[in-house]
């Protein structure tokens, strides 16, 4: 028999995985003293299946590794050790370095055993067993060159039955050790009368002539050994010479004669060979691939839907080889109404699939802020709200290394340090909240915290001492904020180990724009900062707005749009050469005229017989002066970078219902385009756009 | 077909079972704890039922004290998987009405061999 293991190590790893990250939340929770024993138990166990798989799968590191904290576990679990902040620091550290141990193993990398032993010398160093952890089991079963002969008595007590044991298994079990000879004693079998069915009565007497230890013989036994009386003995007679004793002088009732006959039928079995292995039988071992968990529930509503897509397909089937009537026409155009609504459900479905709870990214954050709350010597209690929202996968996984920064960053500048909480007359324990909610077509992450709230003083000095803004600027409070997202912008005087690695907000704020996403902070001094993130639920599908320019239709992002309007002509004045401001309120809104972006002719040029839709992106509203409003739909984001080259002013593609190529705005692009920026502006050729159209 | 129940709370150890009785031709379902097991059993019988020790919800020993108390498992063997550290367990799945156990790790052909000293 032999079976290919490897075909399971993607279901272990994740499960290994799966019961770090338990390991981890439930370490989290464990506060010494008032422990309670079903975490401890929960702990347990996952570390538990972590080294029995292990070690099945032949991952020994990790199951050596393992076994050290399962014992320490164990310990406290039994109520025999108590635990201590530094049991649940080191355990904390086990797991960090068993999720490195197995993803390497998972990438078929060379383990790094260093700080695995470094880790189990602490363990053991807390178990007080130094010396026989490291103890490798014995060889088991030196294969004797001679064969010996044994004597075995083997007399069940009457209930063995009842364990679900079977004396003809074990006798064929020991059979297949060498050769065996065996005698039946049948002389307690009771008076018919009084004879049970579920007893055992018999009790036997082997010979077994084998080059097996008697620790193989007992073996056999080994699970009865408490419900029977076994004796193994080693015989210095020959084998052949020995006649077997004789069976037993109590003569009986022969009710059951036709037991020992049956029985001389094993004495003469040959010692078996191993079954032959099934080697045809091999599987191919599953591929390595990035997979994705999805709820069988959302498998079933597909495959439901798919369904319902499939009856609408055969109904209009039916409808188009009939004669084309006013009624058929009704039928038709519901039948596509059901098409649509199939298609609608299929779609919204399908991209389910890639969601996941943004508690995949949240889970981090608990063990995180405990480290860097202990390295700051502060006092953080972390809530975590919203923890189920759907999130693209894809987007979930870019967007956890900004918010590990901005929770740096509450943690370190946002929270203030016991003392000064105190003196603040706040609670000494600070409070960081991440909140997950869905708002429209995006989701909304905040990152609150209750600290000093930004120091618009500081920041303005900085920012004038770093020559981002000049001394006589007239910032509001807000804007002054943002000025922590320009790139180059550092407050704090030294830079803090945690959060000052170089990589400032700038970055942050950057990663997030790439996911088309936005960030914001708002601040209010003594009470605390949020950091709003606001991103496209998937990077895939975009709400756009259709717009009309010259003969062309662009989409403009619907999460960027505030408001369209028409513009009251007697509010516009001129600034400069050529920049159009509009006054909207008390805003002036700085107006791009698309067609002159995009080098189109023949679109209407005159403010007051166009439309202005008004757009903001990092903090800046501009209108984009456009012919017309269409409608607003989701469209399918093609790149351009994959089919032709990135091209300013346009973050992608998308495929109209008629089959004509739309470019969706950059309005960040579009503005940089403009020049409000930056001077000197590109200009997109009418040839660049030809191409696109002939894609 | 002899008919095995495999109960483990970990897929990995519950597929490698279930794939090596399977292919040495017995019918095998699985079930992820004690107490899905136990109404498994209930409804259908049979010859040899394997469990995980520890499980969430219903751990190995409940469940095969429940079987063992089920006219129709007086008499089935009833494995435990433990480890080698469960000494205890061992004894107190005895108590419970065990007919064996099957120390982890082990590899399908040890399974195998151990699994014929109860069905044949």
């Amino acid at each position: 028999m032999s079976i290919d293991l490897s075909q399971f190590f993607e279901v272990f790893f994740e499960e290994s995985f799966e019961g770090l990250d338990t390991m981890e939340a439930e370490l989290l929770n464990l506060v010494p003293g008032e422990e309670d024993l079903e975490t401890i138990n929960t702990i347990f166990r996952a570390a538990h299946s972590i080294k029995g798989g292990s070690g099945t799968f032949g991952f020994s590191s990790v199951a050596d590794f393992t076994h050290v904290l399962e014992t320490l576990l164990d310990q406290i679990r039994q109520g025999e050790r108590e635990l201590s902040t530094e049991h649940v620091n080191l355990l904390l550290k086990a797991v960090d370095c068993l999720r490195g141990l197995l993803a390497a193993l998972q990438a078929d990398q060379a383990t790094d055993l260093t700080e695995a032993n470094a880790l189990r010398m602490q363990f053991e160093h807390v178990l007080e067993k130094k010396d026989n952890v490291l103890e490798s089991k014995p060889q088991n079963e030196a294969v004797l060159s001679t064969s010996n002969t044994y004597q075995i008595n083997f007399k069940p007590h009457h209930h063995l039955f009842k364990t679900g044991n079977e004396p003809l298994y074990m006798i064929s079990e020991l059979a297949e050790l060498g050769e065996l000879k065996t005698t039946v004693f049948y002389d307690s079998v009771p008076d018919i009368t009084e004879l049970s069915y579920d007893e055992c009565f018999l009790h036997w007497r082997f010979f077994l002539n084998t080059s097996h230890d008697e620790k193989a013989i007992k073996e056999v036994f080994e699970w009865v050994e408490d419900d029977a009386d076994i004796t193994v003995e080693l015989c210095v007679r020959s084998f052949d010479d020995e006649q077997p004793a004789s069976i037993s002088d109590h003569n009986h009732d022969l009710v059951l004669s036709e037991q020992p006959e049956k029985l001389e039928k094993i004495t003469t079995l040959p010692a078996k060979s191993k079954p032959s292995s099934n080697k045809d039988k091999k599987v191919a071992s599953a591929p390595e691939s990035t997979s994705i968990r999805v709820g069988i529930d959302k498998v079933d509503s597909l495959i439901n839907m798919v369904g319902e897509l499939v009856i609408t397909q055969a109904m209009l089937n039916q409808l188009s080889e009939q004669e084309i009537t006013s009624t058929t026409i009704t039928s038709l155009k519901e039948g596509l109404a059901q098409l649509a609504h199939n298609t609608r459900d299929l779609q919204e479905n399908v991209m389910r699939i890639r969601m996941l709870p943004i508690n995949f990214v949240f889970s981090r954050f608990p063990r995180l802020v405990r480290d860097i709350a202990q390295k700051l010597n502060k006092k953080v209690e972390l809530k975590l709200i919203g923890e189920q929202t759907e999130l693209d996968k894809t987007v979930m996984e870019k967007i956890s290394d900004p918010m590990v920064h901005l929770l740096r960053n509450s943690l370190d500048h946002g929270l203030e340090t016991v003392d000064q909480r105190v003196l603040a007359g706040k609670n000494p324990v600070g409070i960081v909240t991440l909140n997950a909610f869905h708002q429209g077509g995006n989701i909304v992450i905040e990152i609150m915290d209750d600290g000093q709230g930004l120091n618009t003083k500081k920041i303005k000095e900085k920012a004038i001492a770093n020559e981002l803004i000049t001394a006589d600027s007239n910032l509001t409070d807000n804007e002054i904020n943002e000025l922590i997202f320009m790139p180059g912008f550092s407050t704090m005087d030294e830079v803090s180990e945690l959060s000052g690695r170089g990589v400032g907000m700038d970055v942050v704020k950057r990663n997030i724009q790439s996911l088309n996403g936005s960030v914001e902070v708002t601040s209010a001094p003594g009470i605390g900062s949020t950091f709003t993130i606001r991103l496209p639920l998937t990077l895939a599908i975009l709400d756009g707005q259709l717009v009309k320019v010259a003969q062309h239709t662009y989409i403009i992002p619907l999460i960027s749009i505030v408001e369209s309007l028409q513009i009251d002509i007697t509010k516009v004045s001129r600034v400069g050469k050529d920049l159009d401001v509009l006054r909207l309120r008390d805003e002036y809104i700085p107006i791009l005229r698309l067609y002159a972006i995009f080098n189109h002719q023949n679109a209407i040029e005159s403010l007051d017989k166009t439309l202005l839709v008004v757009v903001e992106t990092d903090n800046q509203k501009v209108g984009l002066l456009v012919d017309d409003l269409l409608s607003q739909q989701q469209v399918v984001i093609k790149s351009l970078e994959a089919n032709y080259h990135k091209v300013d002013g346009v973050s992608g593609a998308t495929i109209l219902g008629d089959g004509r190529v739309s470019l969706i705005v950059d309005i960040s692009g579009l503005i940089k385009l403009s020049g409000l920026k930056k001077p000197g502006s590109q200009e997109l050729t009418i040839e660049t756009q030809a191409t696109l159209e002939a894609l | 077909m002899k008919k095995i129940l495999a109960v483990d709370d970990s897929a990995s150890m519950r597929q490698m079972v279930s794939f090596t009785l399977k292919t040495a031709g017995f019918d095998v379902i699985e079930a992820k704890d004690g107490s899905e097991a136990l109404a498994i059993a209930k409804q259908q019988d049979f010859d040899v039922v394997i469990s995980d020790v520890n499980m969430p919800i219903m751990d190995g020993i409940t469940l095969i004290r429940e079987l063992r108390g089920l006219p129709n498992y007086k008499f089935t063997p009833l494995l435990m998987l433990t480890t080698e550290s469960g000494l205890e367990k061992k004894v107190e799945g005895k108590a419970a009405g065990a007919t064996g156990w099957i120390v982890k790790p082990f590899n399908p052909e040890q399974l195998l061999a151990v699994i014929k000293k109860v069905i044949r």
